[in-house]
């Protein structure tokens, strides 16, 4: 009796198995922010890997994936480099209902490609010795947000301004800095972190308690196991050793969930 | 004047001319289309640049191995085929345009004499685009005689006019010629023009010159491919004599007689051109009198040419002027014609060169 | 009804193409005559470079444009050694990246202006007396104008809509170099998209009632009457 419960037990999660390799065997179709592009691209990797499934990445500015979900891109996932975009979708029920995560935590950096340029405490910013310093734009990038946060902190917002530029997006503001334009910049910390090499340059890494944390969370958009299955994947222990290696943060159990 | 020596090569064609143009008067550039008359007159107005090419006015080089006086430092004026004018000015812009740029010493004519001398003034504040053809080609000469130039260029000055405009043209022409001072070196391929209006003429086929002379001598040459041309004749200089009104008759008389013209050849004393085909002109041995030919003179044959078809052409000496006659061999033959005989000729049809 | 920052970002698109228009107004026209009447063999590479902008995706420009004002490019170096200002971040630095954009609208159509003029109307001017520089002013212009009215507008229209090179090298900073595509931009961003709507409203009755004229006048041209 045992043996043959445990038998049909076998078959039936196997025809499961088989049923589900069938009918989930499609692509997985992901809108994911540029920031994360490089760990992204390791944990899909991982992903298809463990899986049968595929996975396509749509690398863009969160902005404009809003825009295009909303207007009904067929987009199954939502990886944004902030939480305001997820917030709307859900509340527009554009969204499938509570799958939001925060799959990240970014961190602010300032960074000279110069060695000796930014000291261990940012001092170089109270002491305005620089002609540009970069950063994202604080309308609508988060990093631009956070950097604009930390500035007013040390209270010299208002005074910097003349000497503030502003990129679309924190890449943006890390090309003002890489080629020179800029001596320093309010970028990501993922942005210069290197797996396996030491970061170039001189950095301070802006404390926490400096601006609101970058959250980057993510939402399901279509209803399917699999994409579900990714989802699901982004918080497992080898995706969050990668997005680590890659210089993110990832949240503990407890602010795993939606704010 | 003038002297030039042009040489060029441009793929199938090439142009070896030397060449020297009076200073007075009107000199023609004359020979059949595509001989290189234009190439020339735009090589002297140094339009075009050559490298083989050397070209002295009066005692000044204007062209040499080392030298180039650009076209607007050469006191010329030209007159582009068809008069072309500048199609965003008006008629006294385009008059203006050439009269302004030279100093004010140097201006022998004024705005107001050209305007006359062309007859322009109802003309002036119009558009070339609503010009007629032979407004245009008004304008077109008096604006590069307002430069006060040392020479006028003109480049068929009469081509694509009717009959009636190329007549007003050439007036004006032949009024330029005898009131001013300015010598004249045109481009033609028209007998007719060339009788009529040049002094001097220039033969050019095939990129050579072949023949330079007074009008009269060229075109009673016999060693040219001009005597063998079907239009081949002289052309004669002739004063307005005498006027038979009953019969309608116009006497013009040469330094070899006298002509009678069934046209009217207009005041007496009037210098007339005439042009006698040499296929209107046969030859006796003996004087005719019931003949309906006018004109008949004695003359003497000066040299004799075969021509195609069983044809020659004669040359005749009438008093101080040259004949030609063309006719068949075999009349010739028959007539036992040999330079130095005596003959009459009867000119059955003289082309007056400038009707009034 | 226009915020401030839009305001600002008008005024700066505005001052941009013009000053760009004007740039290339005056050094279009010497390379557009020299490449109407040259025979050179040289001729074919510079009109493929000068139309390269027409293909080149902007933001190619700008990030090359961003290395060569960099410290280490050729432009910010020499800048560095003359003791200037880095040119990145600055309307000059906008300038310089709007004329390269926007050279083959203004070169072109002066350069078919001054070829359709032909030979024969400077031939003519020569003929009577007048030289090189005489007959550029008095032939050429003139019967180019309707040429200089097409490369104005066009180079003027095409400026305000530069977006790519401006992202590259802008730095968005306000009255300097932020223009009015990237004020779109952000508004979209930042989902202020009644904003984005009025902006981008604005910019295209700009642009139409810019290029109407210029057809309408093109059109009088072509049947026969010279403006």
């Amino acid at each position: 009796m045992r043996e043959f419960i445990y038998r049909s037990a076998t078959v039936t999660v196997a025809l499961f198995g088989l049923a589900s390799f069938q009918a989930d065997a499609l692509d997985i179709r992901v809108a994911a922010a540029s920031n994360i592009s490089r760990p992204m691209k390791s944990i899909a990797a991982q992903f298809e890997s463990n899986t049968s499934h595929k996975v396509l990445l749509s690398f863009g500015s969160t902005g404009m994936h809003y825009a295009q979900i909303r207007n009904g891109a067929p987009f199954d996932l939502f990886f944004a480099a902030d939480e305001e975009r997820p917030e709307r979708l859900e509340a527009e029920g554009v969204a499938v209902p509570s799958t939001r995560i925060t799959y990240a935590i970014g961190h602010l950096v300032l960074w000279s490609p110069e060695k000796d340029r930014v000291d261990s405490e940012g001092r170089i910013l109270v002491q305005s010795s620089f002609e540009w310093l970069a950063i994202a734009n604080p309308k609508h990038a988060p990093y631009g947000r956070a950097a604009r946060e930390a500035l007013e902190s040390l209270e010299i917002w208002d005074v910097i301004q003349r000497q503030i530029v502003r990129g679309e997006n924190v890449a943006q503001a890390y090309q003002f800095v890489a080629t020179g334009n800029a001596e320093i910049g309010l970028i990501a910390y993922s942005q210069i972190r290197r797996a396996n090499a030491e970061t170039a340059g001189s950095w301070w890494r802006v404390p926490q308690s400096m601006y609101t944390p970058i959250r980057q969370q993510a939402v399901l958009l279509k209803d399917r196991p699999a994409a579900r299955d990714f989802l699901r994947f982004t918080s497992r222990n080898e995706a969050k050793k990668i997005l680590r290696d890659f210089g993110y943060e990832v949240p503990t159990e407890r602010d795993a969930g939606g704010k | 004047m003038i002297e030039a020596r042009i040489q060029l090569n441009r793929g199938s064609f090439s142009l070896d001319a030397k060449l020297s143009v009076p200073g007075r008067g009107v000199t023609a550039l004359f020979g059949p289309s595509g001989s290189g008359k234009t190439t020339l007159l735009r090589a002297i107005a140094g339009l075009d640049r050559h490298a083989d090419a050397y070209l002295k006015v009066g005692d000044t080089v204007w062209q040499d191995r080392g030298t180039f006086v650009p076209p607007h430092r050469r006191p010329l004026g030209y007159v582009f085929q068809e008069g072309s004018l500048f199609a965003h000015c008006s008629v006294i812009k385009n008059l203006e345009y050439g009269f302004k740029r030279i100093p004010h010493g140097s201006r022998r004519i004024s705005l107001d004499r050209a305007v006359e001398l062309f007859e322009l003034s109802p003309l002036l504040d119009r558009r070339p685009t609503d010009l007629s053809g032979g407004e245009m080609r008004r304008v077109a000469i008096a604006r590069a005689l307002l430069t006060s130039p040392r020479l006028l260029l003109m480049d068929e000055p009469l081509s694509g006019l009717d009959l009636e405009r190329k007549g007003t043209i050439m007036r004006i022409l032949e009024r330029l010629r005898d009131e001013l001072d300015i010598p004249m070196l045109f481009v033609s391929h028209l007998p007719d023009e060339v009788a009529q209006l040049a002094d001097h003429l220039i033969y050019i086929r095939n990129g050579t010159i072949s023949a330079e002379g007074a009008s009269e001598d060229i075109f009673s040459r016999l060693d040219l491919p001009l005597a063998h041309e079907p239009d081949a004749g002289v052309m004669i200089r002739t004063i307005a004599a005498a006027r038979d009104e009953e019969y309608q008759l116009s006497r013009l008389e040469f330094d070899g007689g006298i002509f009678m013209v069934a046209r009217d050849a207009g005041p007496i004393g009037r210098p007339v051109r005439i042009r006698i085909p040499a296929r209107d002109v046969s030859l006796t041995l003996s004087r005719h009198s019931d003949t309906s030919i006018l004109n008949v003179l004695p003359a003497t044959v000066e040299e004799i040419v075969e021509g195609a078809s069983a044809q020659v052409m004669v040359r005749l000496r009438v008093g101080g002027s040259l004949l030609l006659a063309r006719i068949t061999s075999k009349s010739a033959m028959a007539l036992d014609l040999q330079p130095g005989k005596g003959v009459f000729a009867q000119v059955k049809s003289v082309a007056l060169l400038d009707e009034t | 009804m226009l915020a401030e920052n839009d305001l600002s970002a008008l005024g700066t698109t505005l001052r941009l193409a013009f000053v760009t228009t004007l740039i290339l107004l005056l050094l279009g026209t010497p390379l557009a005559w020299w490449l109407a009447r040259t025979r050179n063999r040289c001729k074919v590479v510079v009109d493929a470079v000068v139309s390269l902008p027409l293909v080149l995706p902007p933001t190619v420009i700008g990030f090359y444009l961003l290395l060569a004002l960099g410290p280490r490019g050729p432009i910010g170096g020499l800048m560095e050694r003359l003791g200037g200002q880095s040119l990145a971040f600055t309307f000059a630095g906008l300038v310089i990246g709007s004329v390269v954009y926007s050279l083959p609208f203004v070169v072109q159509p002066l350069q078919d202006a001054f070829t359709s003029v032909g030979r024969r109307p400077f031939e003519e001017a020569a003929t009577l007396r007048a030289g090189p520089l005489d007959r550029f002013f008095t032939i050429a212009v003139p019967l180019a104008r309707h040429g200089y009215l097409t490369a104005m507008v066009l180079g003027f229209a095409h400026t305000i809509g530069e977006f790519g090179v401006v992202l590259m090298i802008g730095g968005n900073i306000p009255g300097e170099t932020h223009v009015l595509s990237i004020a779109i931009y952000d508004h979209v961003e930042a989902l202020e998209y009644g904003r984005a709507h009025l902006l981008s409203g604005l910019l295209i009755v700009l642009s139409f009632l810019m290029l109407l004229p210029v057809y309408a006048l093109n059109r009088r041209y072509r049947m026969g009457r010279v403006s």
